[in-house]
């Protein structure tokens, strides 16, 4: 019977393949939305996860101030070398120690110019960061101790302005500095954040402080801390420190913060999380809008075809077969629908990943789960017109026209 | 008679088939009612060609839904063999139907868009033949109605004749003890009317087919070998139809 069911509404579909595919349509949006907004979504996770993994794992920023960010108080006290000094030298448990400042400058080469991001630190910061210099040299103490003119650069900043040619060793223009190429980053693509960490370029600290800003600050200070060790002790060591350090009586607040870069990172995780799951709520709720769809297409559909159903009862169709067929047209439609809606999901995921530059990761759970519950709908919206078709009289069905 | 049965087999002539004992149909109640049908008392024998005629409201039309099982008497009863109808669920009914009946409508009622071989195939899907089955069945039933060769024509690139050929094919295909005819030439031209009363004319003769056809052609009426009457919800006149066409 069900097999019978089956053969008579794929023939009716085929008989009406225009108004099946509209039926289908709500269920192939809905479920390509679901299925391509959760693999979107579990990309970018994934995405997160895996820079948050690149970032180097304990990491601690240590910047002056109430808050990390924009909008300082005014009056902040930055940090000197000897802050970052302090922390290497009195606090157990860390494995490395950054001061870093940076300036936003154009850096002119030839007739080249690119306007990035100039970072002053020591060898420390590619240790800190988690980097690794691909081609060249790091530092050298003396370039360091004297604030020597050379540099090393990122993959975005070799690009933009020597494309082809070999930067080694050549001079690049920074502000008045003219300082020389001697080593180059090994890319490492976008950051959490979202911006590029290869468009930099790394100078000794003092070059940058007596070359470029004019000052002895340092703006930041960052921390990585022992694999093992605990980051809230680091913490709380340091939080202890710099308060002694910076005279702050028990009464005051902190005037600088200290971050651990694993909660952001578990923050934006969540936020990923949290908006994955927003945007397929909005996409699961045009699945049921399909399924309405489906319904009042299946409705209409049985005003219509009054007259055939009058004709399967008079011939001898059971209550229960017309109500199977209608039934099982809905399914075999949002089915359909739902097949359809996975090829075009699996594809515009494809692209969107591309697009967006997240990886794209199939999620076949989801997948499965999108077609059952396409079918679901079938059934769900499809049995109440199925229930108004099966109980029709057969002689005024007859008489319909 | 067992209503989940297979195969109707060849009937006998002279056994009686149907029989109306005192049927009644109302429509409606109090004051708004209709009496369609009052008091009726009918015996058909297997492989009678009975001719039904009547004016319009003389219970022609009721009387032909009571005997396809579609409707039921008020009072009376309504035996099929020896299966009183008026007792049976609407599923029974459509069982019945499945199994012993054919119906032919004035307006063909076929299934737009699908072949003629499909629209004939129907019937034995509902029955669960097996594809090969139902396919040499369709076949030989469409051979019977002389459409050999237009198994593939939809409804709509079928003439009026033809359609009502297809659907006489989809009454016979499942060799049922009686055909049910409803004005099935109302909407043809004399040419083409009188070819499907041949047809069925041959399908009695031939095959042995109990006919009941309903017409107000006293043209196609004369193909009936018996011709009974109605009027205002009786039987006015039911005689034998001697006359040679």
């Amino acid at each position: 019977m069900l097999w019978n069911a089956i053969l008579l509404s794929l023939r009716e579909i085929r008989r009406n393949v225009l108004r099946s595919f509209l039926t289908t349509l709500g269920i192939v949006i809905g479920v390509g939305a679901v299925i391509t907004m959760v693999t979107i979504g579990g990309g970018a996770t994934a995405q997160v996860r895996e820079q948050i993994a690149s970032m180097g794992s304990n990491l601690l920023m240590v910047s002056p101030g109430k808050r990390l960010g924009p909008g300082q108080a005014s009056g902040t006290v930055p940090f000197k070398v000897s802050d970052a000094e302090a922390i290497a030298g009195n606090i157990s448990s860390v494995d490395a120690v950054a001061p870093v400042s940076s300036q936003s400058v154009k850096a002119i080469f030839g007739n080249q110019n690119w306007s990035t991001m100039v970072t002053g630190s020591d060898n420390q910061y590619f240790r800190v960061t988690n980097r690794s210099i691909g081609a060249g040299r790091p530092f050298s103490e003396s370039e360091l101790r004297s604030g020597a003119a050379v540099c090393i650069i990122g993959e975005t900043v070799r690009r933009k302005l020597f494309g082809g040619q070999d930067p080694m060793g050549e001079r690049i223009r920074l502000q008045k500095l003219s300082c020389e190429v001697i080593g180059l980053l090994e890319g490492k693509g976008q950051s959490t954040m979202g911006t590029d960490q290869d468009d930099i370029v790394v100078l000794p600290l003092v070059t940058l402080q007596r070359r470029i800003a004019g000052n002895q600050d340092v703006a930041l200070i960052q921390v990585s801390v022992r694999q093992g060790a605990s980051t809230e002790k680091v913490q709380q060591d340091i939080e202890r420190l710099l308060r002694e350090r910076r005279h702050l009586s028990p009464s005051d607040d902190n005037n600088f913060n200290v971050m651990d870069m694993k909660e952001i990172a578990k923050m934006l995780t969540g936020t990923t999380q949290l908006l994955t799951a927003l945007l397929t709520a909005v996409a699961a709720v045009s699945l049921l809008v399909g399924g309405i769809g489906i319904m009042n297409i299946m409705l209409v559909s049985v005003t219509e075809r009054t007259r055939e159903i009058g004709i399967r009862l008079a011939i001898g169709a059971l209550e229960r077969e017309v109500l199977m067929q209608f039934l099982v047209e809905a399914v075999v439609l949002s089915s359909l629908g739902g097949l359809i809606g996975i090829v075009l999901a699996l594809i515009s995921s494809v692209w969107l990943a591309a697009v967006l530059r997240v990886p794209f990761i199939f999620n076949a759970g989801i997948v499965l789960i999108a077609f059952l519950f396409s079918a679901a709908v079938g059934v769900i919206f499809g049995y109440f017109p199925a229930i108004k078709a099966a109980r029709l009289d057969p002689i005024e069905a007859l008489r319909h026209e | 008679m067992k209503i989940d049965g297979g195969e109707n087999t060849q009937s006998k002539s002279g056994r009686r088939l149907i029989e109306f004992r005192g049927v009644t149909k109302i429509y409606g109640e109090g004051h708004s009612s209709m009496e369609a049908l009052r008091g009726v008392d009918l015996r058909v024998d297997e492989g009678e060609f009975v001719a039904i005629m009547g004016p319009s409201g003389s219970g022609k039309s009721t009387c032909m839904n009571i005997l396809g099982c579609l409707d039921t008497p008020t009072a009376g009863t309504y035996m099929f063999t020896d299966v009183e109808v008026g007792k049976l669920t609407r599923d029974q009914r459509a069982l019945l139907r499945r199994h012993y009946q054919g119906f032919v409508f004035q307006g063909y009622n076929l299934l737009n868009r699908t072949s003629a071989l499909e629209n004939v195939e129907l019937p034995l899907i509902y029955r669960g033949a097996p594809a090969g089955e139902r396919r040499t069945r369709a076949l030989e039933a469409l051979e019977t109605v002389g459409l050999k060769g237009w198994e593939s024509h939809t409804p709509g690139e079928l003439s009026g004749g033809e359609q009502q050929r297809v659907a006489i094919a989809r009454a016979i295909v499942t060799g049922p003890a009686v055909l049910l005819a409803d004005e099935p030439t109302g909407n043809l031209d004399t040419a083409r009317s009188r070819e499907i009363m041949e047809l069925l004319t041959s399908l009695n003769y031939n095959r042995g087919i109990t006919i009941i056809m309903v017409t107000h052609e006293p043209d196609m009426a004369a193909y009936g070998k018996r011709i009974i009457r109605f009027r205002d919800g009786l039987i006015a006149s039911d005689e034998q139809n001697e006359g040679d066409r």
